[in-house]
C-alpha cells in the first residue's frame, strides 16, 4: 500500500477509488498484491518490462532523428481492473451496437431504408467523405461489412459509460493489448494466479476464425493473408504480430496480382490464390484503379474481384460512413430502428452543426464544449474549448461556419481516472477503453480491451501520437 | 512461400553471416598486428590495404579516407555508417529485413538481432572499440552465434529455412575466398607471403580468419600455402570450406525445387552443380595452375552468378499459378508420405 499512501482521486471518478477514498472492492485483492512490493522493486520491474518492449521491437520510429532512435510506447503497469458485471453490461452494449451498424451499412449500400423512412436525412449519408456510392448493390461475403471495430468507451464522473465513437475501417492496438499482458506477466508473474483475472489469448483465433467465415472458397481450407501498407507504417508490427499469431501471410500490395478477376499472391511455387484479404490499408489505397490513381501500395484490379465476389475484405470496402462523427451521432437511431430495443450504451450527448438549433448552441458555447472535425482521429482536428486560446476558438468558429456539416461539438466529458506511476508518485491520469469487437459467425468480444492513459496532467488526450501511454485490461471473472 | 519473404530472409542471414566474418578478420588481424614491433606507416598500409581489398571495398575505402593506418581501416570495416559493408551497417541491414518478416521468426530470434543491433548503436559498443576491440567483435560473433543456433532450434526444416541456409552458406562460400585472397595481396617474398613476418604468421591470421584453425590442425596439415588453400577449398567436412558450403547450397536448391540431385530445373541449380564438380573433382594442382587470386576471383564471380539466378528464379519469375496451395515443403519425406498414401487407396 505504500505506494498509493497519499494518492488523491480527486473530483474525477477513480477506477480504484470511492470518492471517500476507500479502495474498490473489487481492486482491494489487487492492491493487496501490489502493497506487498516495495518501491525499488516496483521500479526494477517497471524497467524490466520497458526493457521487454525494446527487445522485442514494440517501438515506433522519431521522425526527424537520423540516428534511427526508437522509442517504446509508454507502458504503465499498475492494471485497469473491472468486475465482471460491468464488462457484461459492455460486452451487452457492444455487441448490440455492431449488430445495428452492420445492419446499417447493409441498409444504405442496398435499399436504403432508414433514409425512405427519414430517420437519417439523406444529406448526411451522401455527403459523408467515406460513403462508397459505387458499392451500392454489392453483396459482401456473410453480409458483414464491419468484420472488426474498435469502439471507444469512456466513464464520466457520473460513472455511466459511454460511446465515444466506432472504428470500423482498420482498429488498431489490439497487439498492444496482447503484449501488455504479456509484460505484465513477466514483470509480476504470479499476481494473475489468485486473482481471477480473464485471459485475453483468444484474440487471433477469434479473428482467424472470422477470416475463415467469410471466406468465398467453399472446397478446402481458404488463403487467408494480412495486407499491410509496409514496414513503414506506424502499425506494422502490430500487422506482423496478428499475422504470426494467425500463422498466415503477411503481404504488401506488390505482393499480389489480380488476374481474370481472381486475387492470387507471388509465391516461390508461382501464384497462389488468396480467399480473403484482412487490410489494414485504406480504401482510399486500396485499388489505384478505382480509388487514387497514386497509391503504390494497393493491388490494381482488386476490386473487380471483390465485386465478383472471388476475395472478400475484412473489414468491407465503404464502411467509414459508419465512423463518421456526424453519422455517429445517429446510432442510438439506427439500433431502435433496425433492432427495435432502446441502446444499452449511450453516445455522449453531441450537437450536429448542421442543424440550425445545433449550431447556434455550439457558436454561443464554443469555450466549454469539444469540437470535432467529422473524419479526424488520432486527436487531430479538435477543439478542446475550456483549454483553447480565444485565436484557436476565432479558427474553429470560422471553420464549422464553413462547412458545417463536418462539424460536431460535445460538452468535455471528464474520464474517469486510474492510478498510474508518474515520476516518482502514484497520481490520477485520465483513461479510455477500446475494446476489440469481431463479428464473423457470432460476436465476439476479448474480454477488456486497450485502455489507454492520457500521461500528461489533467489531459484528456489519449493517443499515443499525442503523449499517451497503455495499460494492461483486467476484466475479472467474478 | 512469398517471394518477397525468400528474398528478404536470404539477404538477412547473408547480412549476419558478413558481419561475422568481419568481426573475425579485423579482431584476428588486429591481434596479430601486436605480433610486429613498431611498422611505420608504409608497412602498416602494407599490412591493412590487403584486407581493405579482400573486402572488395577498397573504392569505397579510398574515397572516405586519405591514410591506410589502424584506426582508418578499423573505423571503415567496424562501425562507419558510410561503408554499407561495415558491422554496424550489416547488422542494420540484417535487422531492417528482419522486421519486415518479423511474422517468420521466432521471438527469440528477433529478440537475438535486435538485441545485437541496439548494442552495436550503444555507448557502451563505441566505448568497447575504442578502448577494448577484442571485446567488441567477441560480443558481436557470440551473438551471431547464438543468432545461428537459435535458428537451427526454433526454425521448421521448410522454405523458409532452406532459404536463410542458402544465404549463409553463399555468404561463406564467397568470405573463405576472399579471405584466403588475402595472401594474394601480399607482397612477394618467400613462398610469396614472407616479406613482412617472418614464418607463418600470416597464413596463421588467414586460417584463423575463417575460423578454421583449431579444425586445421586437427587434420594436421602443416602450415602452407598449398595445404591451407586445400583445407580452405577443397575440406569435405569443414563447414566454412567452399566445397562444403557449396555442396550444402547444391542441396538446398534441390530440396526447394524438389529437383533430384545431380540434375537441374533451373539455371541457379545448374551454375551451382557445376562449381560443385569442378569442387569435388579438383585439386590445388589446378588451382596454383590458374594462380590463386584467379582461381578465387572466378570462383566469386560464379557465386554471384548463383545468387542473381536464386533472385531470377524465386522472386522474379513467379507467375505461374498454382490451382491449390502446394506442399509446404517439398522434402522427401513429404513425397513419401504422398506415395504411402496413394499405396493405401489402392489395397
Amino acid at each position: 500500500m505504500e505506494m498509493f499512501k497519499g494518492y488523491n482521486p480527486g473530483k474525477f471518478y477513480d477506477e480504484m477509488f470511492a470518492d471517500d477514498g476507500a479502495v474498490r472492492s473489487h481492486c482491494a485483492p489487487l492492491l493487496q498484491k501490489f502493497g506487498k512490493i516495495d518501491e525499488r522493486d516496483f521500479l526494477a520491474r517497471k524497467a524490466n518490462s520497458e526493457l521487454y518492449f525494446l527487445r522485442q521491437g514494440i517501438t515506433f520510429n522519431v521522425y526527424h532523428d537520423d540516428r534511427g532512435t526508437e522509442r517504446i510506447f509508454p507502458f504503465d503497469p499498475i492494471p485497469r481492473v473491472m468486475p465482471a458485471s460491468e464488462w457484461e453490461h459492455l460486452e451487452a452494449g457492444l455487441t448490440q451496437r455492431i449488430v445495428a451498424l452492420n445492419l446499417f451499412l447493409h441498409d444504405i449500400y442496398h435499399d436504403q431504408q432508414i433514409l425512405k423512412d427519414e430517420v437519417i436525412p439523406r444529406f448526411y449519408i451522401e455527403q459523408a467523405k467515406h460513403y462508397r456510392p459505387e458499392f451500392r448493390g454489392v453483396d459482401v461475403a456473410a453480409d458483414t461489412y464491419i468484420h472488426i471495430c474498435g469502439s471507444d468507451l469512456i466513464r464520466g464522473a457520473d460513472g455511466v459509460y459511454y460511446v465515444l465513437e466506432d472504428n470500423g475501417r482498420c482498429p488498431s492496438g489490439a497487439s498492444y493489448l496482447l503484449e501488455n499482458r504479456n509484460a505484465l506477466k513477466r514483470a509480476f508473474p504470479g499476481i494473475f494466479e489468485t486473482l481471477g483475472v480473464r485471459p485475453v489469448d483468444s484474440y487471433p483465433r477469434d479473428l482467424l476464425n472470422m477470416l475463415h467465415h467469410i471466406s468465398p472458397r467453399r472446397d478446402g481450407d481458404p488463403v487467408c493473408v494480412l495486407l499491410t501498407p509496409g514496414c513503414h507504417n506506424s502499425a506494422y508490427f502490430e500487422h506482423c504480430y496478428l499475422a504470426r499469431e494467425m500463422g498466415i501471410d503477411i503481404v504488401e500490395g506488390k505482393d499480389l496480382v489480380v488476374v481474370d478477376k481472381f486475387v492470387y499472391m507471388r509465391t516461390t511455387r508461382g501464384l497462389l490464390r488468396v480467399d480473403v484479404i484482412y487490410r489494414r490499408i485504406d480504401d482510399d489505397f486500396i485499388d489505384p484503379v478505382v480509388f487514387r490513381k497514386d497509391s503504390v501500395l494497393g493491388v490494381p484490379g482488386l476490386m473487380n474481384a471483390y465485386r465478383a465476389g472471388n476475395v472478400s475484405l475484412a473489414n468491407a470496402v465503404g464502411t467509414g460512413v459508419a465512423d463518421d462523427k456526424v453519422i455517429y451521432y445517429f446510432v442510438p437511431k439506427m439500433i431502435e430502428y433496425y433492432l427495435g430495443q432502446e441502446p444499452i450504451l449511450p453516445n455522449v450527448p453531441t450537437y450536429l452543426a448542421s442543424e440550425e438549433a445545433d449550431m447556434k448552441y455550439i457558436l454561443a458555447h464554443l469555450p466549454e464544449l469539444v469540437v470535432k472535425a467529422a473524419n479526424e482521429s488520432g486527436g487531430y482536428g479538435m477543439l478542446m474549448g475550456p483549454t483553447a486560446t480565444k485565436d484557436e476558438i476565432a479558427d474553429f468558429r470560422d471553420r464549422i461556419i464553413a462547412d458545417p456539416r463536418n462539424y460536431i461539438a460535445q460538452p468535455v466529458i471528464s474520464l474517469s481516472t486510474s492510478p498510474t506511476w508518474c515520476d516518482g508518485a502514484m497520481e490520477g491520469r485520465h483513461i479510455d477503453l477500446r475494446p476489440y469487437i469481431i463479428y464473423g459467425k457470432d460476436v465476439k468480444i476479448v474480454p477488456g480491451g486497450l485502455t489507454r492513459v492520457a500521461l500528461t496532467k489533467d489531459s484528456l488526450i489519449v493517443n499515443s501520437s499525442q503523449g499517451g501511454g497503455s495499460k494492461d485490461t483486467w476484466v475479472l471473472r467474478h | 512461400m512469398l517471394s518477397r519473404v525468400a528474398n528478404t530472409l536470404y539477404w538477412m542471414v547473408r547480412y549476419v553471416e558478413r558481419a561475422d566474418n568481419l568481426a573475425r578478420l579485423i579482431d584476428v588481424n588486429q591481434q596479430l598486428l601486436l605480433d610486429f614491433e613498431r611498422l611505420d606507416s608504409e608497412r602498416l598500409r602494407g599490412f591493412w590495404q590487403p584486407i581493405i581489398l579482400s573486402t572488395g571495398d577498397e573504392e569505397a575505402f579510398s574515397k572516405l579516407y586519405d591514410e591506410t593506418g589502424s584506426d582508418e581501416v578499423i573505423r571503415f570495416l567496424t562501425d562507419d555508417p558510410r561503408n554499407h559493408n561495415s558491422i554496424t551497417s550489416c547488422i542494420a541491414l540484417a535487422r531492417e529485413n528482419a522486421r519486415t518478416v518479423r511474422d517468420q521468426l521466432s521471438d527469440e530470434l528477433w529478440e537475438e538481432l535486435n538485441a545485437l543491433y541496439l548494442f552495436t548503436r550503444s555507448d557502451e559498443a563505441h566505448r568497447l572499440i575504442d578502448s577494448d576491440p577484442p571485446k567488441y567483435y567477441e560480443a558481436v560473433r557470440r551473438s551471431v552465434m547464438t543468432f545461428l543456433g537459435i535458428a537451427a532450434s526454433t526454425i521448421s526444416r521448410n522454405e523458409a529455412w532452406e532459404f536463410m541456409d542458402l544465404g549463409r552458406h553463399l555468404e561463406r562460400a564467397d568470405k573463405t575466398t576472399r579471405f584466403l585472397d588475402v595472401s594474394s595481396y601480399l607482397p612477394p617474398g618467400a613462398d610469396g607471403l614472407e616479406a613482412i613476418s617472418p614464418g607463418v604468421l600470416h597464413w596463421t591470421a588467414i586460417l584463423r580468419s575463417c575460423g578454421a584453425m583449431g579444425a586445421f590442425r586437427a587434420a594436421q596439415h602443416e602450415i602452407s600455402a598449398r595445404g591451407i588453400a586445400d583445407f580452405l577449398i577443397f575440406s569435405k567436412d569443414f563447414p566454412r570450406s567452399v566445397r562444403y558450403c557449396i555442396e550444402k547450397v547444391d542441396a538446398g536448391l534441390h530440396l526447394i525445387s524438389g529437383t533430384p540431385r545431380g540434375s537441374f530445373s533451373n539455371e541457379a541449380e545448374r551454375e551451382a552443380g557445376r562449381v560443385l564438380g569442378d569442387l569435388n573433382f579438383g585439386s590445388t594442382e589446378d588451382v596454383f595452375a590458374t594462380g590463386l587470386h584467379d582461381y578465387l576471383d572466378a570462383l566469386q564471380g560464379r557465386f554471384n552468378r548463383i545468387g542473381a539466378e536464386i533472385f531470377e528464379t524465386y522472386v522474379l519469375m513467379p507467375e505461374r499459378i498454382q490451382s491449390s496451395p502446394g506442399p509446404r515443403s517439398s522434402s522427401l519425406s513429404d513425397v513419401a508420405a504422398w506415395q504411402m498414401e496413394q499405396q493405401q487407396q489402392q489395397q
